[in-house]
Order: C-alpha cells, then sequence, then structure tokens
C-alpha cells in the first residue's frame, strides 16, 4: 500500500492537485491482495497527507485462464484453473494478477 | 508496507543487511544499510470532501508494483550476465527450507559453487546454519516486512562475492501470501510443501503455488509418522502448478536430494548457454 500510496501523492503533485478525493485500482483475484485490508493499510497510511480520507474504489478482476486443449479462454471458479469443458488445470494464466491504479480524482 | 497484509509500518526497523566474515582474521565486518523514507507532503487543511464526480480526473494506469518489477528485472539482466542460476525458495516458516537449501548446497558440492541471500523478520541465525555448508551467506532482516523485494536483494548483492559462483539461493521470508506478488528477478520459484504442514496446504494458498516454477515436498522421512497422502499431496500440485517439476524429498536422510542436484546442474547448464543479450 505504501508504494501505491507514493505513487498517488507523486500524481497530484505533478498534476498541482492539493486533495485527492478518490483513488480507483483494479486487484486481480490471484494477486494476493486482500481488498479489506488494502482499505485498512490506506487509512493508516494516507492520515495526514493530501489523500487523507479519499475514497478507495476497487475493480475486482477474475482470474482467467487459458486452456490449450479446448482454445478457449475461461474464467477461474474459486481461484482453480480447471477448465469448465475438459476438466484439465491450464497453468496459463491471462488476468487475475492486476495491481494497477487506474485513475485519481483530485482537486 | 506490504500491498497484501499491510506489514512493515513506517517509522519501524528499517530493512538490514548482514554479512558477517567469521574467516577473517580481523574479526566481523558488520555492513547495515538504512532505507530512509521519504517525507510526504503534508496538507493541514482537510475537508472530507466525497468522490462525486465533480473532480478532476487523472488518469495513471500504473501497475502499483511497477518499481519492484522494474528493480527485478535488473537484477535479472546481472545475473543473466554473469550467467548465475537464481532460485526464490518459498515456504510457510518452518517447512525446512533452511536445512533444504544447506543440504542442496553440501550435495551439490564442487559441482556448482553457491552463494545464498537469506530474508528473516529478525536474527541472523539462519545464516549462520546456513554457513556450516561453508557457502557465502548474506543476511537480510526485514524488521517487520514480512517478504524480501527486488531492491533488498539488489543492496545484499554488494556484500556477497559473487566470483566464481555459479548457483545463488534466496531463502524468502516464510510466508505463503505476500512474497507471491514480489519478483527478485529469478530464474526460478521453489516452493516448498512439507508432509507435516498437510496435503491440502496449495489449495488453501492458490496464488503462491500457482506462482511456482518448481514444487518440493520436503521433510519425506516423516511421511509415515504424520499419516502423509502422497497421491492427495501430489494431485493438489498438479491442480495448481501443472507444469512445474516436482521433487519429493528428505534433506535429512538424502533422500531425492540426487535427482533434485541433477536438476539444477542442467538448470545451470541452460542459464549458462544462454545469450547474455537476451536472444
Amino acid at each position: 500500500m505504501q508504494s501505491a500510496l507514493d505513487q498517488v501523492l507523486e500524481k497530484a503533485r505533478q498534476a498541482g492537485a492539493s486533495r485527492v478525493h478518490a483513488i480507483r485500482l483494479r486487484i486481480g483475484a490471484l494477486s494476493g491482495v486482500v481488498p479489506d485490508a488494502l482499505q485498512f493499510a490506506f487509512e493508516a497510511l494516507a492520515d495526514g497527507t493530501p489523500a487523507q480520507g479519499a475514497q478507495l474504489l476497487i475493480e475486482d478482476v477474475p482470474a482467467r485462464f487459458w486452456c490449450t486443449a479446448c482454445s478457449h479462454e475461461f474464467e477461474a471458479t474459486r481461484m482453480f484453473a480447471e477448465c469448465p469443458d475438459c476438466h484439465r488445470p491450464s497453468a496459463e494464466l491471462r488476468a487475475g494478477r492486476e495491481m494497477e491504479l487506474t485513475s485519481l480524482e483530485v482537486d | 508496507m506490504c500491498q497484501d497484509c499491510g506489514c512493515g509500518l513506517p517509522g519501524e526497523n528499517p530493512v538490514g543487511i548482514s554479512a558477517h566474515h567469521h574467516e577473517h582474521d580481523h574479526g566481523h565486518s558488520h555492513g547495515h544499510d538504512h532505507h530512509h523514507d521519504h517525507d510526504h507532503p503534508h496538507s493541514h487543511t482537510h475537508s472530507h470532501g466525497d468522490a462525486t464526480g465533480q473532480h478532476r480526473v487523472l488518469e495513471v494506469r500504473q501497475a502499483i508494483l511497477e518499481k519492484n518489477d522494474r528493480l527485478a528485472e535488473r537484477n535479472r539482466g546481472f545475473f543473466h550476465a554473469r550467467g548465475l542460476l537464481v532460485l526464490n525458495v518459498l515456504s510457510s516458516p518452518g517447512s525446512g527450507k533452511t536445512t533444504f537449501i544447506r543440504e542442496t548446497i553440501r550435495s551439490l558440492g564442487k559441482r556448482l559453487k553457491t552463494g545464498v541471500i537469506v530474508g528473516d523478520l529478525a536474527t541472523d541465525n539462519d545464516a549462520q546454519r546456513l554457513r556450516e555448508s561453508g557457502a557465502p551467506v548474506v543476511q537480510i532482516t526485514t524488521g517487520t516486512v514480512c517478504h524480501l523485494e527486488a531492491e533488498m536483494v539488489a543492496n545484499a548483492l554488494k556484500k556477497l562475492d559473487l566470483k566464481g559462483l555459479d548457483l545463488l539461493i534466496i531463502e524468502n521470508v516464510g510466508n505463503l501470501v505476500c512474497p507471491a506478488s514480489y519478483d527478485l528477478g529469478e530464474d526460478l520459484r521453489v516452493v516448498l510443501l512439507s508432509v507435516t504442514e498437510g496435503e491440502d496446504k496449495p489449495l488453501k494458498y492458490p496464488p503462491m503455488f500457482q506462482s511456482a516454477g518448481v514444487a518440493v515436498v520436503s521433510k519425506l522421512d516423516l511421511a509415515m509418522a504424520c499419516d502423509y497422502n502422497r497421491e492427495a499431496a501430489l494431485a493438489n500440485l498438479r491442480r495448481l502448478a501443472p507444469n512445474a517439476p516436482v521433487f519429493e524429498l528428505s534433506a535429512k536422510t538424502g533422500q531425492g536430494m540426487d535427482a533434485w542436484c541433477k536438476f539444477l546442474i542442467q538448470q545451470h547448464k541452460v542459464v549458462k548457454e544462454r545469450d547474455p543479450l537476451g536472444a
């Protein structure tokens, strides 16, 4: 969260903003990030910075895998990468590890 | 602070790196690196506005771990140029990483000259145990941080004599969650599952096991004592890491260590023959 906050403050500073009102993030299901923990850490860290009190708006990105046998992409359920058609496990992750700072709302 | 669990609150112990060379006549050489955090600009007027869409929108689209990924790529380039095979060894605390690494170094003997970087929150106990193998060891103490980052590894490398080394083993902090997100620049992620911790561990920690390049089932000598279900463990590993080779071994008795060492020697050959320009 510290590196995310550093990026937020840096971008806000570059844009000449004095307040950050909202922070949009994309978080993948396999990123290992727990949104609640992120929220908690954010509140602790943002205190006393221009991002204090900003809303964290988190977009969840589901884990998607590629099945080489069936040549199609599928969404993993409960984090297991098993093709719903042929039931073979896949090691080819296509999406789900994202931790991205998408945009900020500032003044 | 870590993205995942909120470890490493600012203002707590900084990361320390120490390489104590006991073979020196002149005692110890102490090397401690300190991180200095940046001060953030403070604004003392707080208006708690809501995100209403009336504010200016700044498009960013940047990976949060972009800095770590960049530094990891720099480490990777450095390792490639030196023809070093680099392992990032991960597991829960107490799965036997340190003993496994020490015995790997002993079994390899002169076939691969090995150095170790070991991460723990505190103490250099693991570094001392690893030095019993005769290999050069650098300990990183992370303070309250629950994982190693690429920058810590880059700093630790300065304390390690890499001349003549073929293999660098990085023992990560014992933790099956956060270290999964941090690339260190390694060639291979080695994830350990000891027979004592339950066959369903991979199912409980999918991101870590999914990121494994190699899976190692450790403490095989205790399999009988804890009713280890081999079939279930292997099925669970295959389910999450279908392409990762699995090595079942006991560092204590030496069972399975031969196959593991042969694998490392073969991997090192691949690294050695790799075009340093990455082609």
